[in-house]
């Protein structure tokens, strides 16, 4: 079950009297097209085409009884390619794609074009630069599909396993959720031990369980699975191949440090995230009793229901200082989310163990989204002092010659009241950032966002999975979250991974680029642009030339331009349709 | 002149866009569904990544009479390669050597990153493209 199989693309077309037979569809869609444009004239400017035999305007292309419609018109006319003029692509190329295939016809030598989105309502303060917009738009497509080729989806069987790296609660409660699928599981750690920052921390929120005692649990858990294999000292330092069979090196710390491969179908990142670290000095960071949200949970923790105390002298008062590194303009900022929640929850501990500590949370607006809410309440019920400072006035924290801290805070509730509080410990609420991964990023060519965290492909649709075939990303490497919504992400990728390894095979989008072996001079300049390393070169006759990878290839088209002889297409954007297309936006071309 | 005047007023410049189907094509269709206003001459088409855009298919353009082409380009934000956005101005730099090359003013060709909601900027380029493109005139190559 090694090494991709069975990888096809599709031939030329076949030679007849070259002449195509296209459908083409110009949708009304209800009137938010025809109200601007004139979809009756756009169908008589093209019925006349080249390759063209049905040419039709109707209200609704979407609708099942016009698709019904579509496929008899393809069969009985023996289309061979069709054309839908309605909106963007985004919304329905898929719909149209599954109309082609129920008809038999090849789903590729079908094109969306876009004259909604993209014309109608661009232009509804001119109807006729809109319908002449539209007549080029629908030539174009039609030169497209004119020059498509018949191609199939790509088919490689895949490895049923998965590599986790990364044993937190989101990664080691993936690992269960992945072998109890039945695939093999290998759970990568960098650290000597499993269980990530919640194996660190006592009650957590929402239900006040230990964080080490539900690590305890996910560990046990993960013995009893014998296709569960741990890397613990362990680090991921090599991938080749492609989605469904990946090579994996991963290196075990020891002496000697030990090397192992793996073949995995794919792999699910879950490398969680860094604490934010405040400069010396930054609200006081540096002095004693000035601590990090993570070093007081600690210290709360460690007090074990007893007496909370720091270095040696009990707390009475506490000041927590809100969004250190968070919603900084020219820093972080993004709002790290779990912190307000997670310092009330804080607060609601330190009342248990002792409800005289005066506790003041001087914030920016609380954000304890959801249910957190009720946990916010509980805090305030239990004596504490909300204070909302102003975003460009924020608190200062200071030592007094006594050695006890003051924090000075404006009140906007206050009317802006200038408010000094004596404090045992200030508690600076800060937020994640992300690891430094700079290794792993790099060698699994993960797509990194603004913030720094790893980007999905899309936040709502595709949540878990990155640009990178079979890569997945899940928990707070993917941007803050809480525990909770940690392991929810993790087993939302379980069923991602699952999804395309149970079945055995995968289909990928045959739009790679080709190289065109005739024009191919084997100059090698393209063999280091592709940062997939996709390209390589094959023996042709003699003469070596170019090979792209088509499982490897993401289909880009970055390496078209670079090719010195043009030898390089993009499936699916060739030169010829390219050409067609561009050629089809002027009614008399050059050439 | 006169008559010149009057074919300065009536002279719409064609653009071609190239948009992406992940980041500007998107930004591009949002134009549209909030109904903002550009002109009708400007024809967009998508490709996977404006890395891919040969230098030729511009010229191509540009001889076949279409005034000014605009790269609506990836920027950072690409999903594919992480230099996007310089191996996007390279080829743009290599179709303006081009077009100097034969004749045609290299100010024809315009290149900025359009994210997927960047509606207002889209057509804010657009209009000024276009107002660009009637100062210099129809395209003669």
């Amino acid at each position: 079950m090694t090494g991709p199989v069975d990888v096809q693309i599709g031939k030329p077309p076949e030679e007849g009297d070259g002449q195509r037979r296209i459908g083409v569809f110009i949708c009304h869609c209800g009137g938010n097209i025809s109200d601007y444009v004139d979809v009756a004239a756009v169908r008589d400017a093209l019925k006349d085409e080249p390759g063209v035999v049905v040419a039709e305007t109707t209200m609704f292309a979407c609708s099942d009884g016009t698709q019904h419609d579509m496929i008899d018109q393809i069969r009985e006319q023996g289309l061979d390619g069709l054309v839908v003029a309605s909106c963007s692509p985004k919304l329905h190329q898929i719909t149209f794609r599954g109309v082609s295939k129920r008809a038999d016809l090849n789903p590729y030598a079908y094109t969306q074009v876009n004259i909604r989105e993209q014309d109608s309502w661009a232009h509804g303060d001119d109807p006729d630069g809109a319908t002449q917009k539209a007549i080029n738009l629908v030539r174009a497509g039609i030169g497209r599909t004119r020059n498509s080729e018949p191609l199939v989806p790509l088919v490689v069987e895949t490895t049923p396993a998965t590599m986790v790296v990364g044993a937190g609660i989101a990664g080691m409660r993936a690992a269960i959720g992945l072998a109890d699928t039945g695939l093999q599981v290998y759970l990568v750690e960098r650290e000597p031990e499993v269980g990530g920052w919640a194996g660190r921390f006592g009650a957590m929120f929402p239900n006040d369980r230990s964080g080490r005692e539900q690590i305890a649990a996910l560990t046990e858990q993960v013995s009893r699975r014998s296709s569960i294999t741990v890397l613990t000292g362990a680090q991921l330092v090599g991938k080749s191949g492609s989605f469904g069979n990946y090579e994996a090196v991963v290196e075990v710390a020891g002496d000697p440090p030990e090397t192992i491969r793996a073949t995995v179908g794919s792999i699910i990142i879950a490398t969680g995230f860094d604490s934010y670290e405040p400069e010396n000095g930054e609200f006081g960071y540096g002095i004693d009793g000035v601590l990090t949200l993570p070093e007081f949970k600690e210290l709360v923790d460690a007090a074990g229901g007893g007496t909370l105390v720091h270095l040696g002298r009990p707390v009475r008062s506490i000041a927590y200082v809100y969004c250190v590194g968070s919603r900084q303009p020219g820093g972080n900022e993004y709002c790290s989310k779990f912190c307000c929640a997670a310092t009330a929850h804080a607060s609601i501990l330190v009342s248990a163990l002792d409800p005289q500590i005066r506790q003041f949370h001087l914030n920016r607006g609380v954000r304890t989204y959801g249910k957190y809410e009720l946990m916010y309440t509980q805090a305030r019920e239990n004596g504490a002092v909300y204070m909302t400072y102003p975003d460009d006035t924020p608190p200062s924290v200071e030592q007094g010659r006594d050695g006890r801290l003051a924090v000075t805070t404006t009140d906007t509730l206050t009317g802006g009241r200038e408010v000094t509080i004596p404090a045992d410990l200030v508690v600076l609420v800060t937020g994640m950032v992300p690891r430094a991964n700079t290794g792993l990023t790099d060698l699994l060519k993960l797509p990194v966002g603004d913030d720094g965290f790893y980007n999905e492909i899309h936040p709502k649709l595709r949540p878990v999975e990155t640009v990178v075939d079979g890569v997945m990303v899940a928990g707070s490497c993917q941007g803050p979250k809480t525990a909770t919504e940690s392991v929810a992400s993790g087993m939302a990728a379980v069923a991602q991974s699952a999804a395309i390894l149970k079945k055995g095979v995968a289909e990928l989008d045959p739009l790679v680029a080709t190289v065109h072996v005739d024009d191919c001079t084997g100059c090698g300049e393209c063999l280091t642009t592709c940062p997939y390393d996709a390209i390589s070169t094959r023996d042709a006759g003699g003469r070596t030339v170019a090979e792209v990878s088509a499982a490897v290839c993401k289909g880009c088209g970055g390496c078209v331009p670079l090719c010195p002889t043009a030898a390089l297409d993009l499936l699916g954007y060739t030169d010829a349709q390219m050409t067609a297309m561009i050629d089809s936006l002027v009614e008399v071309p050059v050439s | 002149m006169a008559t010149a005047t009057i074919a300065e007023v009536a002279f719409k410049p064609r653009i071609l866009v190239f948009s992406t189907h992940n980041i500007s094509d998107p930004g591009i269709d949002l134009a549209g569904s909030r109904h903002l206003h550009y002109p009708a001459t400007a024809t967009t088409i998508a490709v996977p990544c404006s890395s891919g855009i040969r230098p030729s298919w511009i010229l191509r353009a540009l001889h076949n009479g279409i005034d000014g082409v605009f790269i609506a380009s990836d920027g950072e934000e690409c999903a594919y390669l992480p230099d996007c956005a310089s191996r996007t101005a390279k080829l743009a730099d290599a179709a303006q050597a081009l077009m100097r090359e034969q004749g045609i003013d290299p100010q024809r060709l315009r290149m900025a990153a359009v994210c997927s909601v960047c509606a207002e900027p889209f057509v804010k380029y657009m209009r000024e493209f276009s107002a660009q493109l009637v100062e210099i005139g129809p395209v003669t190559a």
